[in-house]
């Protein structure tokens, strides 16, 4: 299974923000949608994710953090994937470099996030889907 | 109004599609204890179940016998199917809407995915999804015909489907004729002229889709020796750290028995089956007579992207293989329906954990629904299926539990009988499927066969004493 088959069934909407934006808004565009990421988009490239715990990072060190702009907290770093990445390999990265949103592009086009939760919802599903396949087949073998 | 769901008014779906996903998604439906719901089911073809039937492959019956849970989901009397009515023909996106509460789309992948290499279109060059559908016996492929006078086959693609291609072309007369390949096929395969099957995958054996059941079920064909390459089944740098790191132990088990192969010394049986990996197809090449001659392949090498997925890229060195007949099993693609939202991208319909998504307003589209490979996109054993339908069964439960369904103006029964009659008076139910299915099975006894298929329309509707001219 690859992303693509993930990023099918999500929304289409993509929650974007300017890095100039100031983080209040960042933190109300979280809040209304009920999400835990925004990716950081400047001239239709992506410069950047903010997600809840750059926010907590911040907040923890300069309480005054929600006047300061989304650029100065963001991630700058983002690893980005591709819709035909493995799924299994995702999930292995995500796990071991510890980040629970990725975006997917194409070239330079932002597709959509897929979160660890969708991820491993999926491999969940193939999993389990496997092994109602293999049931059948050992019903009918005993 | 009278609360849905209820004896007075029970929850009416309509369900498109009578594949797994759309068993799947009727059996979380009727189980409902609280709820009081019909389900009528239609399909294109008067057959059900899908790729069940159409797709999985001829001597794999046992993996059939999933349609013994569906036939127990069909016996629930709230449930009807209404075979050989097709959406967008017979039925139309309105004609449900005045029918039904929900709508469930599940209605598969219908096409194949195109390469976009220069000669994909030459005459032998076929995606698999014709031949995989012919072989099968699926009544609109049944006309196809095949070259398999040519020796040397390339099967393009490496997950499980490539593998059933390449096996059929390998399974001796005396294996297939203990399947229920359709008679077209198992009379031509009898004379076919194959010795050499090449499969061919772009990346290296770790990253094979297929699984490992059908690989090493590769090794034990009477007529055909399994042949791989030992520096191409190697594994690279790249793909070894992988695999330390991972631990995915599926993916070392195959690359443990494409090594195997890689060692065997052929014992000369009459056809040779050979992987290859690290090729990317870039021409079908033609001859004058514009039909394929060869494959030209761009040598790749692998590495890892950002995200951890291991991706192959040319290295710039190029092969070409010579072939008569290519088969390109790059995958299955959906195709779009009249008045239901698609997502060209994913060749899906557009769709939010399966709530069909309006395009301009970009919210869901109330009482539509999908569910299977029409909704995630073509990838998944028949099981998946069923997470997938019960994601999407529990989105229905919750909209109807905030009211957000159709409001039908003929929430009864009988109403879309009459309509399907008018418009299809040769619709088969599924009492008239369990018919055709007994005499498909009491044909093959006679010739120690699962069945014999039908492959004709005409001939399952004269076999039920239906009006074919109708
Ligand atoms: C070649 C092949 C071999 C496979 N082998 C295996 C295997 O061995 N084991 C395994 O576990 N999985 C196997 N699979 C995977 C499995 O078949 C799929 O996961 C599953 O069938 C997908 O279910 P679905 O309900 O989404 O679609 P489908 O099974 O494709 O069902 C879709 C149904 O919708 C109907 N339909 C389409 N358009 C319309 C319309 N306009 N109106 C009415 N009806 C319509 C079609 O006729 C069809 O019956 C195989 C797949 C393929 C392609
Ligand atoms: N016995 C069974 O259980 C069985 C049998 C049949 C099917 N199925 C299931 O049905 C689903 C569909 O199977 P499938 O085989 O159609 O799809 P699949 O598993 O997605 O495999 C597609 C193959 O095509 C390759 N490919 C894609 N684009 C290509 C290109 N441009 N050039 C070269 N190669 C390309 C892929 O390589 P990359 O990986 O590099 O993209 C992959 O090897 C799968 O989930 C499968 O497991 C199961």
């Amino acid at each position: 299974m690859k992303i693509k088959h993930v990023l099918a069934t999500k929304s289409p909407i993509i929650h974007t923000i300017t890095p100039q934006a100031p983080l209040s808004q960042a933190v109300a565009i979280l809040s209304e949608h009920n999400i835990g990421t925004l990716v950081v988009m400047e001239d239709d490239r992506i410069v950047g994710i903010i997600s809840e715990r750059d926010i907590i990072r911040a907040a923890a060190q300069d309480p005054a953090i929600f006047e300061r702009q989304v650029q100065h907290v963001m991630t700058a770093n983002v690893i980005t994937g591709r819709p035909s990445d493995d799924l299994k390999a995702v999930l292995q990265t995500m796990t071991n470099r510890r980040f629970r949103h990725l975006p997917i592009l194409d070239g330079d086009i932002l597709l959509g996030i897929v979160s660890i939760g969708d991820v491993v919802k999926a491999q969940l599903g193939e999993y389990e889907g496997k092994l109602d396949t293999l049931e059948t087949q050992i019903i009918e073998e005993g | 109004m009278t609360t849905v769901g209820t004896e007075a008014q029970p929850l009416r779906v309509a369900i498109i599609g009578s594949g797994p996903s759309a068993f799947y998604a009727a059996d979380h439906l009727l189980k409902q204890s609280d709820l009081v719901v019909e389900v009528d089911m239609f399909d294109r073809l008067p057959t059900p179940f899908g790729l069940v039937r159409g797709g999985v492959a001829p001597d794999h019956q046992k993996i059939k016998t999933v349609t013994k849970a569906f036939n127990l989901v069909a016996k629930n009397p709230r449930f009807r199917f209404f075979g050989y009515v097709e959406y967008g023909k017979d039925l139309s996106h309105a004609d449900l809407v005045e029918h039904y509460h929900q709508i469930l789309y599940a209605t598969g992948a219908q096409s194949d995915r195109h390469m976009g290499i220069p000669g994909e279109d030459l005459t032998n060059s076929f995606p698999a999804t014709a031949f995989v559908a012919w072989y099968n016996g699926h009544p609109d492929y049944r006309h196809l015909q095949f070259d398999l006078s040519q020796e040397r086959v390339a099967v393009v693609g490496v997950g499980n489907v490539a593998i059933d291609v390449a096996r059929i072309l390998c399974l001796s007369h005396e294996e297939l004729a203990r399947t229920d390949i359709a008679d077209h096929a198992l009379e031509a395969l009898s004379k076919s002229n194959i010795k050499e099957v090449y499969l061919l995958g772009r990346r290296g054996p770790a990253q094979a889709a297929f699984t490992t059941p059908e690989v090493k079920e590769l090794g034990e064909l009477e007529e055909a020796d399994v042949v791989a390459i030992p520096s191409e089944v190697a594994l690279d740098d790249v793909s070894r750290a992988d695999l330390e790191a991972g631990g995915d132990k599926a993916a070392q088990k195959k690359v443990e028995l494409l090594q195997g192969y890689a060692q065997r010394a052929p014992e000369g049986k009459k056809r040779r089956l050979i992987f290859r990996f690290l090729v990317s197809p870039t021409e079908v090449l033609g001859d004058s007579d514009g039909r394929v001659a060869g494959l030209r392949l761009a040598k790749n090498e692998l590495y890892a992207s950002e995200s951890g997925s291991i991706a192959s890229r040319a290295t710039g060195e190029t092969e070409d293989l010579p072939v008569g007949l290519v088969f390109r099993s790059v995958g299955y693609r959906g195709s779009p329906l009249v008045d239901v939202p698609f997502n060209e991208r994913w060749g899906t319909f557009l769709n939010q954990k399966g709530r069909i998504i309006d395009p301009t307003s970009q919210q869901p589209k109330i009482g539509e629904y999908t569910a299977g490979w029409i909704k995630r996109g073509p990838s998944g054993v028949i099981g998946t299926n069923k997470p997938d339908a019960v994601e999407t069964v529990q989105c229905m439960l919750e909209d109807l539990a905030t009211g957000q369904v159709l409001n039908p103006s003929h929430a009864e029964r009988e109403s879309i009988e009459k309509l399907v009659q008018e418009r299809q008076p040769n619709y088969v139910t599924f009492a008239d499927w369990q018919h055709l299915d007994e005499i498909e099975v009491a044909n093959g006894a006679a010739t120690g066969r699962p069945r014999v298929k039908f492959t004709r329309i005409e001939d399952m509707l004269a076999a039920l004493g239906k009006n074919v001219t109708a």
